[in-house]
């Protein structure tokens, strides 16, 4: 089958068998085990780490418990102080994301879509890419001020390229034997992007934008750190400066929880999207 | 040298935008080929591909074009689709100008080039959503549930199969939906190059079969590309053979056995025979003259 460009390298790829492609489970019953194995580490580390917490041989200022980081959280929470914190990020997380993937596609699509655009365009992208996310902060304050436009913009940074590249390339591989189809049947160029690149580029946008939503998350923690009066990233600082270990791992915690979260969301919205077909 | 319209397509194309189904009595379909050449600029030299093709291809003929690699018969099916516009000459439809490609002309590939993403009835439904020769969309775009469409998918034997996926077809029951889809946009000529190439001998026996079958029911102008001279002599009223670089009409072999056809049958023999002869021998002025004259 000549499906657009199957084995197509990807620049960004967050599969940790959350889509289930990565490892088939050879027996369904050993499905079950493999679970038990994986979590098996982690709950130990945790129950000695309760227990040496407990007995005292871990300082609580340094690693508390992790009942006390889960009563912290559930502390936190009864205060409404995380919710506050928790929303104030997702919404960064979340106009950052709408915003640096909407440029990355749309920037990713035209240069894909028309060589002249990449020959013009993707040089000056490629070597931006090549700037460490963090060398961006001092500017982006300079430029937009300490408010919510330089942490969103921050974001929206981490959040294009992973989209802008996976869209650019794949469209660059579809199948020419299927555009060839689109001349046959004379599309004109918005069917053309409609009916055939879009549906063949899918895959590997939306492995894009899961990339894209990663690198968010990793992007509101550096904004979030280096000036910010709310969010989780302030939750961290603060706890950092009052000597509460509690406040920063809850942090930790959450961040991993919602990074977690998104991306599953993202997933099982990318396989309602790819439907039933083969991949 | 453009050739005029003629009146009497334009009262059997309105005659068939009456019916319900094109399928039914006389339809156009005449193919008047003439180009003094086409040539491919490559990096290094221009690449003659074609010189001096001229062929008239009847309403309803089933016509197979033979010849080795690279004598240019591909581009030539192209060239008819529309697909390939840059050659000196012209082509023309029923006595309108070919300019690029149309519904009036289907096109199957030697892959079946279906949309991986759509299901098989989608895929045939794909099929209507071209433009047709006066440039106006069809007007019953992307209806899946068409009764044309299913009409087809009955056609090519898939009717069961409607709403699989491209990849769980096996390879015939592909290149039949692509069959079906270049019918659904109710092709007067059908244009099919080398479509069964791909396939296991098994299977191509019987997709010839049921090409036959299916050019029977349509009653469409058939011009089918193959390098596969038994293939030619089973399916074709007359084979168009053509020799190489620069790609000419060798000579036009009408093959005038009564169907069904028996590939086991001693005239059927001969016919593969001298058309294989044909291959061998080198070209006189003679026969060349004889290919030319039609």
């Amino acid at each position: 089958m000549s499906t657009a460009g199957q084995n197509r390298p990807v620049a960004w790829s967050t599969g940790d068998g959350i889509d289930g492609s990565s490892s088939k489970p050879r027996v369904v019953s050993f499905h079950f085990s493999d679970h038990v194995m994986g979590w098996a580490i982690p709950a130990s580390l945790v129950l000695v780490w309760e227990i040496l917490a407990r007995a005292g041989d871990l300082p609580a200022n340094w690693l508390p418990a992790p009942t006390v980081v889960v009563r912290t959280i559930y502390e936190l929470g009864i205060a409404g102080d995380l919710w506050r914190h928790l929303g104030i990020t997702v919404s960064r997380v979340a106009a950052g994301f709408v915003l640096g993937a909407g440029l990355g596609t749309f920037l990713g699509g035209l240069t894909g879509y028309i060589p002249a655009a990449r020959k013009l365009l993707d040089p000056t992208l490629q070597s931006l890419r090549s700037v460490p996310s963090i060398a961006w902060v001092p500017l982006f304050l300079l430029w937009l001020g300490i408010q919510e436009t330089s942490k969103v913009a921050l974001i929206a940074v981490g959040a294009f390229f992973p989209v802008y590249l996976n869209l650019s390339v794949a469209m660059r591989h579809v199948d020419t034997k299927l555009l060839e189809i689109g001349r046959l049947y004379r599309l004109n160029n918005v069917e053309m992007v409609r009916l055939i690149l879009l549906p063949a580029v899918l895959p590997e946008y939306i492995v894009g934008l899961r990339g894209g939503l990663g690198l968010a998350w990793m992007f509101v923690v550096a904004a979030e750190l280096l000036g910010a009066s709310n969010g989780l990233g302030y939750l961290m600082i603060d706890g950092e400066m009052t000597g509460r270990a509690a406040i920063i791992i809850a942090s930790v915690f959450l961040f991993a929880i919602c990074g977690k979260l998104s991306d599953w969301l993202m997933s099982v919205l990318g396989a309602k999207l790819l439907g039933h077909r083969a991949r | 040298m453009e050739l005029p319209a003629s009146i009497p397509t334009e009262v059997a194309r309105a005659d068939s935008q009456h019916g319900n189904s094109a399928h039914s009595g006389s339809k156009g379909g005449t193919v008047d080929i003439e180009i003094a050449s086409k040539v491919f600029h490559t990096a290094f030299q221009p690449l003659p591909v074609l010189r001096d093709v001229s062929l008239t291809i009847h309403p309803g003929e089933f016509v197979c074009i033979v010849g080795g690699s690279g004598c240019g018969k591909t581009t030539l099916l192209r060239i008819v689709a529309g697909l390939e516009t840059d050659f000196e000459g012209t082509v023309s439809l029923d006595g309108r100008r070919i300019t690029g490609p149309s519904l009036d002309r289907g096109v199957v590939f030697q892959e079946h080039r279906l949309l991986p993403w759509l299901t098989v009835r989608d895929n045939v439904a794909f099929g209507k959503t071209g433009k047709n020769k006066r440039g106006k969309q069809e007007s019953d775009r992307r209806s899946p549930a068409s009764p044309e469409v299913s009409h087809y998918l009955a056609l090519v034997g898939l009717s069961e199969f409607a709403d699989a996926y491209p990849h769980q077809l096996s390879g015939g029951m592909s290149q039949r939906v692509a069959i079906a889809r270049a019918l659904a946009g109710r092709p007067e000529v059908l244009l099919l190059d080398e479509p069964f190439a791909a396939l296991d001998a098994l299977t191509r026996t019987r997709m010839q079969e049921e090409l036959l079958h299916i050019w029977q029911a349509e009653r469409t102008t058939v011009l089918l590309v193959t390098h596969d001279i038994e293939e030619a002599v089973f399916l074709a009223d007359r084979i168009i053979l053509m020799s190489s670089q620069p790609g000419t009409v060798r000579r036009i072999v009408n093959v005038g056995l009564a169907r069904p056809r028996d590939r086991t049958n001693y005239d059927f023999a001969q016919v593969r025979k001298g058309v294989l002869e044909e291959f061998f021998t080198p070209p006189t002025p003679l026969t060349t003259a004889q290919g030319r004259s039609e």
